[in-house]
């Protein structure tokens, strides 16, 4: 019985054994990037970006149809640029950064929906804002696959600097170059998980499997590593139990994942070790030392 | 050959001048205080120095110094502290000369790190995360930091400020453990006690330069005077300086 409920879809299914892998690839990569946005306090700025993919996306679908990998390519193409551009913008004009992201991700979305609404059909539409995991192709697949590794790889690569930015900016300017380097290329696997994500979830819930399992993960650890490890940890589970959850009651598999990852989030809010509710409440006495 | 070299030097903020018009050098090996009401350029000569900021005029020569070679204390450093990081993780990164990007850090380097840990007081703070230090150990971290660098020009920036009385006397003691190296160390300064006490060269800065030399001949009441006297405020509708010379300013 449980077997059947939680094990058989994946066995039964060959689309749903291909959802599992592509959302493991997705927990695996976009996890860890969650957890730097987080710390680096640029968690709407993920959001943001994920919006901007929106036309690049549609111009790919616009030009070969409901082709993944040319809608790949598209949003790999917008999210940079909408990411250069609100760069160039904000450091000549002193506009924030924050704000000069915000329009451009506006501008992008509202050019985006236009692209798809003009070509294609209500459920292309829903398909682009809200992924379809459960209709990955092998080809599919293998970019999301390619991608993650990508990922894993240049984040092994600028860890270091990386890290010593998001603690203290100035001190790796002074002794190294590595710093903008380095949040340049943050910046792209930024972008390339979203790509990722938007496959899966589309793009208004590609951030959610970075952005989520990174807050879970604050809740249970002041270390970085470890945090790292339960982020992917709490993304994987979110993802497996999100596609039994859409399997077994017809959810939509993106909105199922991310509702469990918000469960999860919830539960770490209420019981959470480092800073959650209830041990504030009962932070039992005060040590002698 | 000195450490440090100004010529002319003009460092500010939009065209404004902070530090106007310094020459000067600084030999190797020398304790130099800089001294100066709030305002007065001592953090924007620091900066400078370091190359975070690039001069409106005149040069600073670092005499073959790398920017690796020097080590900066900054006054309000923009650390995040809350970010997960330990103790020894953190003062760890200032052996990134050594390290770079993928260097590892081996047993030597773990004793070199606990070394300087020991020696800022800190032993035993190894696993704690910054986030949960007070003020004091704080910059006791840095300038456990700054130990680790190994640099030969070493630049505190009000490195006592808001540090209690132990503190300071512990730290003040690393600074001149530095200069017996053979270090050369400038550091801006609001205690004149301390200068007077401490530092064998000291530059009154006032926008301008005001004094510079031995300690004891530089630190009178009228410099100190000169020096209060200065104003604060940028003036928006300053003219272009005329002191430069003619040559820079066609360029």
């Amino acid at each position: 019985m449980l077997y059947d409920a939680l094990i058989g879809p994946f066995t039964e299914f060959e689309f749903m054994r291909r959802a599992l892998a592509a959302v493991i690839a997705l927990a695996l990569a976009g996890a860890p990037i969650g957890v730097f946005l987080m710390l680096r306090r640029m968690s709407l700025v993920g959001d943001a970006m994920a919006h901007a993919i929106l036309p690049g996306a549609a111009i790919g679908f616009l030009l070969s149809g409901l082709n993944l990998f040319a809608m790949t390519a598209g949003g790999l193409i917008a999210g940079f640029a909408v990411a250069i551009l609100a760069g160039v913008v904000a450091r000549s004009t002193g506009l924030k950064e924050d704000a000069s992201l915000a329009t451009f991700y506006l501008a992008s979305l509202a050019l985006g929906v236009t692209i798809v609404s003009i070509k294609g059909t209500n459920i292309d539409l829903l398909h682009v804002l809200f992924g379809n995991i459960l209709a990955m192709d092998d080809q599919t697949l293998l970019v999301v696959a390619f991608n993650a590794t990508v990922t894993l790889l240049v984040l092994a690569v600028i860890y270091r600097p990386l890290v010593i930015e998001s603690v203290d900016p100035l001190f790796l300017r002074t002794v190294s170059r590595a710093g903008g380097p380095a949040h340049l290329a943050f910046l792209a696997l930024v972008v390339i998980n979203l790509v990722n994500g938007f496959q899966a979830l589309g793009t208004l819930l590609a951030v959610g499997l970075m952005i989520l399992p990174a807050g879970i993960a604050r809740f249970w650890s002041r270390d970085l590593t470890a945090m790292i490890c339960i982020a992917v940890i709490a993304a994987g589970v979110s993802g497996y139990a999100g596609l039994v959850l859409s399997f077994q009651t017809r959810v939509p598999s993106g909105p199922a994942i991310i509702l469990v990852a918000t469960v999860l989030y919830i539960v770490s809010i209420l019981f959470g070790r480092v800073g959650g509710i209830v041990r504030q409440l009962f932070p039992g006495r005060h040590l002698e030392a | 050959m000195a450490a440090l070299h100004f010529h002319n030097l003009t460092l500010g903020y939009d065209r404004h001048p902070a530090v106007h018009h310094l020459s000067g050098e600084v030999a190797p090996g020398a304790l130099v205080a800089v001294i100066g009401p709030n305002g007065a350029g001592k953090s924007t000569l620091l900066r400078g120095i370091v190359g975070i900021l690039k001069p409106l005029d005149g040069t600073i020569h670092l005499g073959g110094l790398d920017a690796r070679d020097i080590a900066y204390l900054p006054q309000s450093a923009e650390i995040d502290r809350s970010f997960p990081i330990s103790v020894f993780d953190f003062i760890g990164t200032g052996l990134w000369r050594g390290t770079g990007l993928f260097g590892g850090i081996g047993k030597a380097s773990r004793d070199k790190i606990l070394r300087a840990i020991a020696s800022v007081g800190l032993s035993g703070f190894e696993n704690r995360p910054i986030g949960t230090l007070s003020g004091g150990q704080m910059q006791r971290v840095l300038f456990a930091r700054v130990l680790l660098q190994d640099a030969s020009l070493i630049v505190l920036d009000e490195p006592f400020n808001a540090i209690d009385g132990k503190t300071t006397t512990d730290l003040l003691a690393l600074v001149k453990r530095w200069h017996s190296e053979g270090r050369t160390v400038l550091a801006a300064l609001h205690d004149m006690e301390m200068v007077r006490n401490h530092f064998t060269e000291t530059l009154v800065l006032a926008r301008g330069p005001v004094a510079w030399g031995p300690t004891a001949e530089v630190l009178t009441p009228e410099n100190l005077l000169v020096a209060m006297r200065m104003c604060e405020a940028f003036d928006d509708s300053a003219a272009a300086c005329a002191a430069d010379d003619v040559g820079s300013r066609a360029a």
